[in-house]
């Protein structure tokens, strides 16, 4: 099954919608509740990232019998320095993000702690994908 | 100890779900930034924080947390209680400050998550 969802960059208010949307899926195909959390902490984290940090996005996802696979795709300012990025704390998030209950620098190191394969590519001044695998099964 | 109580404690004001005050808490996590509580693995999980916007209750609803006890007097808007209610998760409106709060809640055998 594939699914695609937009993401608007700085959209607070709809942020969410695309994983709320993709947990209901889950929920529908019986995945077991512990995977659902991971892989919706996971893309709720990545959906918010391109809201707070990218100008909009999209979302790619595929349900196979066995796993879940995701691309996020944005344009936006990209990542400069990924291994930096990735690190719990680091943060560049705007005063406004903050305010919006974001910006602790957990977002990449959960992400990462909720999937089994995740890889981050991006190009400055053009764009950022993540994508990740979690396996439906335990 | 039962969602109802646990409003109860901290003089809130219960504004959706009333049908799940009887639902069990056992732990509580206070915070301002939802990718901390997105760390949080423990289950029947009480979110306490003065985030009152869209994502706290988006956050609940994707780490499945069953309540959130909003503080210092923070008022809840009709959209966050229309997605709450689809989630069934309880929202709980509380004068106290985030420290009153849970330590309240904290002294009355809520656990903390490490
Ligand atoms: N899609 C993106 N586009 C551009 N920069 C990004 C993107 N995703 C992450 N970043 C950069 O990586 C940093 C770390 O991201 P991470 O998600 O870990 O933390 P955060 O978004 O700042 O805060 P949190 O996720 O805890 O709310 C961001 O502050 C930002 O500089
Ligand atoms: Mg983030």
């Amino acid at each position: 099954m594939h699914f695609e969802y937009r993401v608007q960059g700085g959209d607070f208010v709809r942020a969410g919608q695309a994983s709320s949307q993709v947990k209901k899926i889950l929920k529908q195909l019986n995945v077991s509740p512990g995977i659902i959390k991971r892989v919706v902490v996971a893309l709720y984290e990545g959906e918010v990232n391109i809201v707070a940090h990218a100008f909009q996005g999209k979302i790619y996802v595929d349900i196979e019998t066995n796993k879940i696979r995701v691309v996020l795709d944005d344009v936006g300012p990209g990542i400069p320095d990924i291994e930096m990025a990735m690190r719990p704390g680091f943060s560049t998030a705007s005063p406004i993000v903050r305010e919006m209950g974001f910006g602790a620098g957990m977002g990449l190191p959960n992400i990462k702690a909720n999937t089994d394969k995740m890889k981050i590519s991006s190009v400055v001044g053009v764009g950022t994908r993540l994508e990740f695998e979690v396996a439906l099964k335990e | 100890m039962k969602i109802g109580e646990l409003a109860g404690l901290v003089n809130g004001n219960v504004v959706s779900c009333h049908d799940k005050l009887d639902r069990d808490i056992e732990y509580a996590f206070a915070s301002d930034l939802m990718s901390d509580v997105l760390t949080v693995r423990a289950d029947k999980l009480l979110m306490i924080t003065g985030l009152a916007n869209m994502q706290a209750v988006r956050t609940a609803e994707m780490a499945d947390i069953q309540a959130i006890l909003f503080v210092r007097n923070k008022t809840v808007s009709e959209d966050m209680i229309r997605l709450a209610e689809d989630n069934g998760i309880v929202l709980i409106e509380s004068p106290y400050t985030m420290f009153r709060a849970s330590g309240l809640l904290y002294s009355n055998g809520v656990k903390p998550v490490y």
